[in-house]
């Protein structure tokens, strides 16, 4: 059994498939891409597989257990997070705050204590506190704990949404495209980053344009075109793979639709 | 049988009144994404303004056409001076500021005019019309014939004219309008000229039933925004159905259950409606981009 | 907010209550204090559905009238003394936050806000309609809290000013630094967290729903205090209190001192309540200076008086 398994999940909107019959699964500690031209559909996918989007068909199965229509704080909560492609920062708290909002499960306790300040909500908030602290130093940004998270750089705020992801401890972490919009010493510090959480045995589903760090840091690619799987293997495989090939190339001269919004 | 007539034939007049004013939170709403809680003082202004150049000498046409010209720019200046400078804040700045627009307009016409309720002569005099047992005022003809003329032609305008396609395309995008060379600026002025006008026009046609003083906007705007979101905010169709249905459940409401309770239908309406389909019934649902 | 610790914020508000009736040339303006306060009570519950957690009501003023008008009833009809018609009114309130809360948060922006309005407007419907009950518009008196005697008992005497510039302060003060613990804890980030961003939000395991309910029956139950207390000052109530200017003048209150912070809200409190006072010899420019202060502040200090002006204050210290 896979940790997180996804089998024949599609979606549309208004007539246009979005995404079609896509399925493929994850182990712990396994980096799994998700690559393909524009509008392939590779948010699309993150959006049902995170629980923002309810597919028509398919499911989505953690520990072999159906999460198909779960919302998204269940899902977060049983282990699967995510970043977005957008950013989705929370720009009128502090940096340190941004993540302590990722430990909001091990922290939250009785809303009463929290409104009295009674000790139990302080010794929560404490904890959660150093945690965070700790995260903070893990993607070096320990020193700007204290600033407006609105104030950072967007390669910073990348690494901030990663952080907070982890304050989840989740087993299965969608990342996606934390690298764009970096520069190169950035990329490669996201890199080294992603490779150390999946030695740690989180399963990482990544949706990356960077494709030389894509081809060193996965160990299996999964490659959408217009919403269909169209090949899927190992990084050597797939680079061969005359319809990936194709598609890639295909893509630059016709208008692709955007399927994402 | 004759008192349901009676019933009806009112609730369609008073739906027709809501129905403008839901049409002229429409027009803004869907040029500037702004839900205007004034839109109700332009009805106020078009009646007390004609109230009073009427009393001043003034024959009623002329009087009625100054009223109409005078809101249109109160509208235009509502725009330019408070609703401009502020673009791109967010909802709640957005409503504390209409709101704060109602107030201030109707502050000044309490200053201006007085506090008390008027009215002037209905067009075609006051000799009830008899159809199958119920009667109606002529008044209500003009009401429901302004309201009819108004919405046809805003169909014309909008299907047949450039000008109403520009004003199509800039609610539709306003970035791609400006890129095809639409005016977005002028387009703007123009949808609040145009709503502080029908929303005027009501207040014309309905005074000689209604009477008008200066605090009647408040209500209406309250009626005609739950019309318009009953109907779907941003859609003239659900505008029109959404006031006389409005209109009609009030009439009833009033006649058969309470009339104490009649002004409540709206909101229950309102509540009911955004429960079972938050968009309204015509409205356009959105899917959250991430 | 960073700059300030959350007893830095209570020990000035509590130093300014203590220090302001030195300068106060009648016993009238002990009457004007105490309706600060409570109105200061009312928004810092706004604050904390609007400025925490994002999400906008324009009907808050219906749970002002409830609790209001139990004070008004529940003495007269159940034979409970004030003072716990004041918990009976805040346990009503809740229940009704709690039970049209759930379906109408669900709502958006304008949506919300017309639903949370039509709300507040049938409270005070009926409030106005139900004579038999409430008196009607003409409204209905208040018996007076049994306090204020006990106190003279013990041999403090108080007039009816003082007595209740005290105990409006002190409720503000309390409501105040309930507010501010909320901020910093793990509810309070996460309703911010909400207010940031609801997708983000949600996929850090945070329910969304649940903590919009939580935000909408906590402000529920000040703004209910609120009115319970205003009723039993003025020994007098009438549906205006649930009316739906009492709702808007509430929300500008919040929103004119700044709705992300609890002195920013007490603020544009004081500022709303003292400027009829000040109008009062002209009181026909009211409307006109209230509407021009709302349009003004929302333009040119969008994030309210006070954080524009700390806001300033810093940008010049740097």
């Amino acid at each position: 059994m896979s940790l997180l398994e996804v089998s024949g999940l599609g979606i549309g909107f208004g007539g246009l498939r979005a995404v079609d019959n896509v399925g493929f699964s994850a182990q712990p500690g396994e980096i799994v891409s998700i690559i393909g031209p524009n509008g392939a559909g590779k948010t699309t996918l993150f959006n049902m597989i995170s629980g923002v989007y309810l597919p028509d068909s398919g499911h989505v199965r953690l520990d072999g257990k159906d999460v198909t229509a779960a919302e998204p704080h269940r899902l977060a909560r049983m282990g699967l997070t995510r970043t977005f492609q957008n950013l989705q920062i929370f720009q009128e708290m502090t940096v340190l705050e941004n993540v302590i909002v990722g430990f909001h499960q091990s922290e939250s306790g009785s809303l009463i204590a929290d409104l009295l300040a009674l000790p139990a909500a302080r010794r929560r908030a404490q904890a959660a506190r150093a945690q965070a602290q700790e995260l903070l130093k893990r993607v070096r940004l320990d020193k700007a704990a204290e600033e407006l998270a609105g104030n950072l750089s967007y390669g910073a705020l990348k690494r901030l949404e990663i952080a907070r992801a982890l304050a989840m401890q989740p087993r299965v972490l969608l990342l996606d495209e934390p690298a764009a919009g970096c520069n190169a010493v950035e990329t490669e510090e996201i890199d080294h980053l992603i490779a150390e959480l999946a030695k740690s045995g989180i399963a990482i589903l990544l949706v990356e344009h960077d494709m030389k760090m894509v081809m060193r840091i996965s160990n299996h690619i999964v490659v959408l075109d217009h919403g269909e799987k169209i090949a899927e293997g190992s990084p050597e495989s797939v680079s061969k793979n005359p319809a990936v090939i194709a598609a890639y190339l295909g893509a630059g001269d016709e208008e692709s639709v955007d399927a994402d919004s | 049988m004759d008192a349901l007539l009676q019933f009806m034939l009112s609730g369609v007049t008073v739906g027709a009144v809501y129905a403008l004013v839901a049409l002229g939170f429409t027009i803004i709403y869907n040029a500037s994404d702004v839900v205007n809680f004034a839109q109700g003082e332009f009805v106020m202004l078009g009646g007390m303004i004609t109230v009073f150049t009427y009393q001043a000498g003034l024959p009623l046409p002329l009087a009625a056409v100054l009223a109409i010209a005078i809101t249109s720019l109160v509208g235009v200046a509502l725009n330019k001076l408070a609703l401009e400078p502020a673009r791109g804040a967010p909802v709640v700045s957005l409503i504390i500021i209409t709101i704060g627009a109602s107030i201030f307009i109707r502050g000044a016409a309490q200053l201006i005019f007085d506090k008390q309720l008027h009215r002037f002569p209905s067009f075609s005099g006051d000799a009830p019309i008899h159809i199958f047992g119920a009667t109606l005022v002529p008044q209500s003809l003009w009401v429901i014939g302004g309201a009819v003329l108004v919405f046809i032609a805003l169909w014309l305008f909008f299907t047949k004219t450039l000008t109403g396609k520009a004003v199509l395309a800039t609610a539709n995008n306003r970035l791609a309008a400006q890129l095809v060379g639409i005016n977005t600026g002028w387009v703007m002025t123009l949808s609040f000229a145009l709503s502080a006008a029908i929303g005027a026009l009501a207040g014309v046609l309905v005074t000689p039933i209604t009477l008008v003083g200066y605090d009647v906007g408040v209500g209406l705007a309250l009626k005609g925004f739950a019309a318009a979101m009953l109907g779907g905010m941003g859609n003239p169709k659900g505008a029109l159905v959404g006031g006389i249905s409005l209109g009609l459940l009030e009439a009833l409401t009033a006649g058969y259950l309470s009339s104490q309770y009649k002004d409540a239908v709206a909101f229950i309406v309102i509540l009911a409606v955004l429960f079972v389909m938050p968009q309204g019934l015509f409205g356009k649902s959105t899917t959250e981009r991430v | 907010m960073k700059l300030s610790s959350k007893w830095m914020q209570l020990a000035a508000l509590a130093v300014l209550v203590a220090v302001l009736p030195l300068f106060f040339p009648s016993g009238y303006y002990y009457r004007v204090g105490a309706l600060i306060f409570v109105n200061g009570l009312a928004v810092t519950g706004l604050v904390i559905l609007i400025g925490y957690a994002g999400q906008i009501s324009l009907g808050h003023a219906g749970f002002a009238g409830i609790g209001g008008y139990a004070c008004a009833l529940a003495p007269a009809h159940l034979g409970l003394p004030p003072s716990l018609s004041i918990l009976l009114g805040a346990v009503i309130s809740a229940l009704l936050a709690m039970l049209i809360g759930k379906p109408i948060l669900r709502l958006r922006g304008y949506y919300l806000a017309v639903a949370t309005l039509g709300f507040g407007i049938l409270v005070s419907m009926v409030l106005t309609n139900e004579r038999a009950l409430t008196g009607g518009p003409d409204g209905m008196a208040v018996q007076g809290l049994a306090l204020r005697k006990i106190l003279r008992g013990w041999g403090w005497k108080l007039t009816s000013g003082e007595f209740w510039y005290i105990l409006s302060a002190l409720a503000m003060l309390v409501g105040v630094w309930i507010a501010l613990n909320l901020f910093q804890s793990a509810t309070g980030r996460a309703m911010r967290a909400l207010h940031g961003s609801e997708v983000a939000a949600r996929t850090v395991g945070i329910d969304v729903a649940r903590l919009k309910l939580q935000a909408f029956v906590i402000s529920a139950v000040y703004a209910s205090v609120a009115g319970s207390l205003l009723a039993l000052q003025n020994q007098f109530v009438t549906p205006d209190i649930a009316g739906f200017m009492h709702s808007i003048e509430m929300v500008t209150m919040a929103v004119l001192g700044g709705v992300g912070s609890v002195l920013g809200a007490v603020t544009g409190s004081a500022i709303l309540t003292l400027l009829p006072q000040v109008l009062t010899v002209f009181a026909e420019y009211e409307q006109l200076v209230l509407g021009l202060v709302m349009i003004l502040v929302m333009i040119f200090l969008p994030r309210g008086l006070l954080p524009s002006i700390a806001a300033k204050l810093k940008g010049r210290g740097e």
